[in-house]
């Protein structure tokens, strides 16, 4: 890939891009309280005295979200830290009732990572980047607010307050839109993996807070500002487009960067600067009286290592050795952990490994395909895994061409029923009686006398023709393999 | 380290506390006397010593993953200022 540069009337300009992103823990209840974290429930039905930062209130800090983030850290090949601390980050603000946010400034759980990222889609080892992750640290979500249900007041719903958030900040070494999209759907496709954060960005279970600089090449880095909760990939990448193109006007109007904080408004495609939180930036962060050091013993890390399932860079490296796929079906089938989870269910049904080019087409394009149609994602799918093994087998052992395969899989995806019933049902089944197909031919080549003639003499072309010919005259249900055989004898 | 009128005011604000001027005043000689006070324990040398963070031995506790609280609203509400719709009402902060 060719660098990304933006031309400005004095040169070119490089873009430097750090992304913080925020990432849901999956789990049942809140970091430091019993309350529900489901998603879409009735305003503040999700809410304990703790999280209402009622007086006297303590947190009691979740197992499950220190060892969600312990296992993300591992996955990134991270420091883990088996001593770390929560601290206060102090600001007011109505939708935090504490007035404080319980987070990790000095002594985060994960330290130091690492993830590579693919910048080519048809080979995801040939061009990589490494993308450095300076740390993980576990933080408590505010509340929201709703500033459009009342013409003078805002309304405030405490059911995210006190969701515990893994707060996962990459280093500077984004260079490109491109780059920073690849970075977040890598992580994301490993939160995923780990099952430590749904990656839903749609709820807001993963949102980046995006810092964009920009310099001449070689330069030092520039004065950076931090445009807050982008919330989709596309966004990301417009985000730093638009903010990077800024930047250099700015600079070349001979105006200088202030460092601050910007929202982006995908609505007017600009990012404007939020500048009422001018104090804001003081939090006066110490550490929370109300809790003990975290202390990780050597079992509790070794049990989360060992929780820990393939990663995708493993995967797609296997499937491509092991199964023999291209590198692109082994892109594809891993980058979801979800369509891998599928694929494997689908091998396993098939019991040999031979088919594993077979299955990875007919997920790729027949399956994905109709999903697609439907808008249904591969969870939803109406045809089991089982199912489509069944149908593949019945392609292997020579039962169903390849397009009474794709006939039998629309009946299956609009029925659910077997693929081995509709053959029976519908009789689709394909036919190998050489009588049968060879009286049909007989009709064919004596209908189109003069195309026989201009086959014999060279026009080998119309071989296809009489394939076709064939094919259709049988409702497609002939073995093409001995409609070949047969159809070659006949005009020899 | 000592402080001054105009940081005794910004911590003031920082913390939502009013402070008049006379008050604000009158606070920053209590402050340096805390603060002279908290120099003079700064004198000892701790270098070889490890913070302490409880009198006993004690590490934090950890919760399981259990649904034990929440779905009491109007708990939650009652002492609120305003509440409307199940929701606290305040006065509209917007950016």
């Amino acid at each position: 890939m060719s660098e990304y540069r933006i031309q400005g009337a004095t040169g070119e300009w490089e873009v430097v891009i750090g992304l913080e992103v925020h990432a849901q823990i999956t789990s049942k209840a809140k970091l430091f309280s019993g309350a529900a974290t489901d998603f879409g429930a009735e305003p503040n039905s999700q809410v304990s005295l703790v999280d209402a930062a009622m007086p006297g209130m303590l947190p009691v800090l979740n197992g499950e979200c220190v060892r969600q983030a312990v296992r993300t850290g591992m996955a990134i090949e991270a420091q883990i830290n088996a001593w770390s601390r929560f601290d206060r980050k102090n600001y007011f603000y109505a939708d935090l009732p504490q007035g404080y946010q319980i987070s990790q400034l000095y002594h985060p759980i994960v330290g130091e990572g690492r993830l590579m990222i693919s910048l080519d889609e048809k080979d995801a080892d040939a061009e990589t980047k490494e993308i450095g992750i300076e740390r993980i640290h576990i933080e408590q979500d505010a509340g929201k607010l709703m500033h459009d249900q009342h013409p003078t007041q805002s309304y405030v719903d405490l059911n995210r307050s006190g969701v515990a958030l893994m707060e996962i900040v990459s280093k500077p070494d984004m260079r490109s839109p491109a780059e920073a999209g690849a970075y977040v759907k890598k992580l994301r496709s490993i939160l995923r993996y780990v099952g430590s954060c749904d990656g839903n960005m749609e709820e807001g279970s993963m949102r980046a807070d995006v810092n964009v600089s920009v310099r001449k090449p070689g330069d030092a880095f520039g004065t950076r500002t931090e445009t807050k909760n982008v919330n989709s990939v596309r966004y990301v990448m417009q985000t730093i487009e638009i903010e990077a193109n800024r930047q250099v006007d700015v600079l070349e109007a001979g105006g200088t960067i202030v460092q601050e904080t910007r929202l982006f408004d995908p609505d007017k495609n600009e990012t404007r600067s939020m500048r009422s939180k001018e104090d804001a930036h003081d939090y006066r962060y110490f550490p929370d009286p109300d809790l003990l050091p975290l202390v990780l013993d050597d079992q509790f890390l070794a049990d989360c290592r060992a929780s820990l399932p393939e990663l995708p860079d493993a995967k797609r490296r296997r499937y491509e050795g092991d199964l023999g796929l291209t590198a692109y079906a082994a892109a594809v089938l891993t980058a979801e952990a979800e369509t891998a989870r599928w694929f494997e269910a689908l091998m396993e049904a098939c019991g040999d490994q031979a088919m594993a080019k077979a299955a990875s087409n007919w997920l790729i394009s027949d399956l994905f395909g109709a999903l697609n149609r439907l808008g249904m994602d591969i969870e939803d799918s109406p045809v089991s895994p089982a199912q489509g093994a069944e149908l593949l087998k019945l392609v292997a052992d020579g039962t169903l061409s390849g397009s009474l395969a794709k006939q039998v899989f629309e009946i299956m995806l609009e029925t659910g029923d077997d693929p081995a019933k509709i053959v029976e049902e519908k009789g689709l089944k394909q036919t190998s009686d050489t009588g049968a197909i060879e009286s049909v031919i007989a009709g064919i080549l004596d209908a189109n006398a003069e195309k026989v003639a201009q086959y014999k003499d060279g026009k080998e072309a119309l071989f296809g023709f009489f394939v076709g010919q064939t094919m259709k005259a049988m409702q497609g249900k002939a073995n093409p393999q001995v409609v070949n055989e047969l159809l070659k004898k006949a005009l020899a | 380290m000592s402080v001054d009128t105009a940081t005794v005011k910004k911590i003031a604000s920082l913390a939502r506390i009013a402070m008049s001027d006379a008050d604000a005043e009158a606070m920053v000689p209590e402050l340096n006397n805390i603060l002279g006070w908290i120099e003079q324990l700064g004198e000892v040398d701790t270098s070889q010593v490890q913070p302490m963070t409880a009198v006993i031995p004690n590490t934090l506790r950890l919760r399981d993953d259990v649904v034990t609280d929440g779905n009491v609203r109007d708990k939650v509400l009652a002492n609120a200022p305003r509440a409307e719709h199940g929701f606290f009402a305040v006065p509209k902060v917007i950016e």
